[in-house]
C-alpha cells in the first residue's frame, strides 16, 4: 500500500468507527490523521487524542509495522497469537500475526505488513511477517 | 490533593466476610456482614454512617442498592468504578467529602461471589457487550490475562526479566498465605510448580494469575481529630494518589511504565515521605508482573530492576522487604476487585494484629491498587501515627 492521502470530513453524520470498518470491508485500511498537529492516531474517533482538534483526515498508511509485544493464547480450541503492532506512521493497535505454523515463534521486533482478512463475517485487520508478504 | 489533606482522615474498624467460598451467600449478604464487622469494630452503629462509597463490576446502581440493603440514607455517596483500584482511589474521595463537611463517617465496602456463582463466563460475555472494545475484542485476547501477558513479554524483552523472577512473586505470596488462616491457597508452591503449570497466555501460567474467590471487605473512615474517640488504633491516611492514562492495553504508551509513577509521586508528596520510609508494602498482584512493575514505578527500585528486586526470597516471609503479607490476590483472596483487602491487611499490620505474619515495628504502610489492564493506579500511604 502506498502512502496516499484521501481527505474526508469527520462529521457527526458519519461515524468514524463505521467509516473505518466500512473501508476495511472494501479492502482498504485507513487511519485518522490530524491536520492541526500532523499526528496519526488509532483507534478512529472524531477528535484528535493528541491535541483535541476536530480537523482530521483519513489516510491510507504504508501497512508496515513492527511487533511491539506478543502473546500466545492457549485455549482448548487451539493456540493463537494476539499482539500489539506499532504502525510505521506511529499508532499502536491490537492484532494478530498470521501465516506461521507455531504462533509462539512470533517475536517482538518482527517486521510485519497489514492484510485485511475477509474470512469471517466482519473484516479484520491482521498482519503477516514482512518476508512472507 | 494538597498537603493540608495529609493525615486528615483515619481508618477505624475493618471487616471481612465470605472469603474463599461464601457457600451460597449472595454478594450483598457477605458485604453486609463485612460492613457490620467494620462498623461495630469502629465503635459505631450503622445509623452513624452518613457516607458510603462502593462499586460493582456488574451493577451501575450499586451504591443505591447497598444503601437500601444496609438501611443507610447517606448524606454523601459515590460509586465511581476504577476497577480493582477503586477502594484506594475512594480514600481520596472520602477525604475530600469529609474535609468539605459533606459527611462524617464513611463506609467503604465491596464484595463479590465469582467462585460460588458459576455464571462467570456468561457474565463476562455480557460485560463485553455492555462495554464494547471493537478494536480489541475481535482478536480474542483472553482478558485480563492476555493484556498483562503482553506487558510481561515486553518487560522481559526490554529488561531481561525472567519467568523465574515472575514465579518468585507467586512463591512468596504462597509462603505468606501459609501464615494466614484466612488465605484460600496454602499448599506448598515452588518456582518449578509455577513454571510447569498450565500456560494461559505466554509468558503467564495459571500460577502467575490471581485466584478467583468469593469475599467481601469493608472499613470505616472518619476525620482524624475524632478517630481516637471511637477506636484505640486509628490508621491515618497520610497521602493518596490516583492516575489513569488508558483503558485498553493497545492504548498504553509504554507497557513497562504504568500510571503508578503519577499516583505514587502524588501519594509520597502529600505524605512528605519517600520509599525508604515504608515498613510494609501491599501491591495489587492480579498477575506476577504487577508487583515488579509497581516496585519500579513507585520508586522502590530503578526501572527494569524489579525482577532482580523480588528474587532470592526477598519479598517472602523472612526477607528484608515484606510484600503482600496476607498472601495477596495470588494466594489469599480475589473477588474481582481486590484493593479493599490491601487496606484491610495494611491496617492489621499497622495495628500489630497480623498474628504469625506480623511484620516487626510496622508503622508506615504503602498500599497500591490496580484496575483494568494496568489502566487505573491508586496509591495510599497509611500510618499508625499522624
Amino acid at each position: 500500500m502506498a502512502m496516499s492521502e484521501s481527505k474526508h470530513d469527520f462529521t457527526a453524520k458519519v461515524s468514524a468507527e463505521g467509516r473505518y470498518f466500512h473501508s476495511l470491508a472494501n479492502g482498504i485500511l485507513e487511519i485518522p490523521h490530524c491536520i492541526q498537529c500532523r499526528q496519526f492516531h488509532f483507534f478512529p474517533r472524531p477528535l484528535c487524542p493528541h491535541c483535541g482538534s476536530d480537523e482530521l483526515e483519513w489516510v491510507v498508511p504504508s501497512g508496515k509495522g513492527t511487533v511491539y509485544s506478543t502473546t500466545t493464547v492457549r485455549r482448548a480450541e487451539g493456540d493463537y497469537n494476539v499482539c500489539l503492532v506499532d504502525l510505521l506512521e506511529g499508532p499502536r493497535l491490537m492484532s494478530r500475526v498470521e501465516g506461521v505454523d507455531d504462533p509462539s515463534t512470533i517475536r517482538i521486533g518482527m517486521k510485519v505488513r497489514a492484510q485485511i482478512c475477509q474470512k469471517t463475517g466482519s473484516p479484520l485487520l491482521i498482519f503477516v511477517a514482512e518476508e512472507m508478504s | 490533593m494538597s498537603k493540608h489533606m495529609r493525615g486528615s482522615i483515619a481508618v477505624l474498624g475493618t471487616g471481612l466476610a465470605g472469603l474463599g467460598d461464601a457457600g451460597g451467600a449472595t454478594e450483598q449478604e457477605i458485604i453486609a456482614l463485612a460492613a457490620h464487622k467494620a462498623v461495630v469494630s469502629s465503635g459505631l452503629v450503622m445509623r452513624d454512617i452518613d457516607g458510603i462509597i462502593t462499586s460493582s463490576l456488574t451493577s451501575p446502581w450499586w451504591v443505591m442498592r447497598m444503601s437500601e440493603y444496609l438501611g443507610i440514607r447517606p448524606r454523601f455517596s459515590d460509586s465511581t468504578m476504577f476497577g480493582g483500584s477503586s477502594f484506594i482511589a475512594d480514600l481520596k474521595i472520602a477525604a475530600l467529602a469529609i474535609d468539605a463537611g459533606e459527611c462524617e463517617n464513611v463506609l467503604i465496602c465491596y464484595g463479590a461471589t465469582p467462585r460460588s456463582v458459576r455464571s462467570s463466563t456468561h457474565i463476562n460475555q455480557m460485560r463485553a457487550e455492555l462495554d464494547p472494545q471493537p478494536y480489541e475484542h475481535p482478536y480474542k485476547p483472553f482478558n485480563p490475562v492476555s493484556s498483562y501477558a503482553l506487558a510481561a513479554a515486553r518487560h522481559m524483552h526490554e529488561y531481561g526479566t525472567t519467568r523465574e523472577q515472575l514465579a518468585e512473586v507467586a512463591v512468596a505470596a504462597r509462603r505468606w498465605a501459609q501464615l494466614n488462616p484466612d488465605a484460600f491457597s496454602r499448599k506448598p508452591l515452588t518456582i518449578d510448580d509455577v513454571l510447569g503449570a498450565k500456560m494461559i497466555s505466554d509468558p503467564l501460567t495459571v500460577r502467575d494469575c490471581c485466584l478467583v474467590t468469593d469475599g467481601a471487605g469493608a472499613f470505616v473512615v472518619t476525620k482524624s481529630e475524632r478517630a481516637r474517640d471511637f477506636h484505640d488504633k486509628p490508621v491515618y491516611v497520610l497521602g493518596v494518589g490516583h492516575a489513569h492514562w488508558h483503558r485498553q492495553i493497545s492504548c498504553m504508551e509504554d507497557l513497562t511504565v504504568t500510571p503508578a509513577v503519577d499516583s505514587g509521586r502524588k501519594a509520597f508528596t502529600e505524605a512528605g515521605l519517600k520509599p525508604s520510609d515504608i515498613d510494609v508494602v501491599q501491591l495489587y498482584d492480579a498477575f506476577t508482573i504487577n508487583p515488579i512493575l509497581f516496585l519500579e514505578d513507585l520508586g522502590f527500585c530503578q526501572k527494569g530492576e524489579g525482577g532482580a528486586f523480588v528474587s532470592g526470597g526477598r519479598i517472602a516471609p523472612g526477607g528484608d522487604f515484606p510484600l503482600n503479607t496476607n498472601g495477596g490476590g495470588l494466594s489469599c483472596v480475589h473477588p474481582g476487585m481486590y484493593s479493599i483487602f490491601l487496606i484491610i491487611e495494611a491496617a492489621a499490620q499497622l495495628r500489630a494484629e497480623a498474628g504469625p505474619r506480623q511484620v516487626r515495628d510496622a508503622q508506615i504502610a504503602l498500599v497500591h491498587g490496580n484496575g483494568g489492564v494496568l489502566s487505573s493506579q491508586a496509591t495510599a500511604i497509611l500510618s499508625s501515627h499522624v
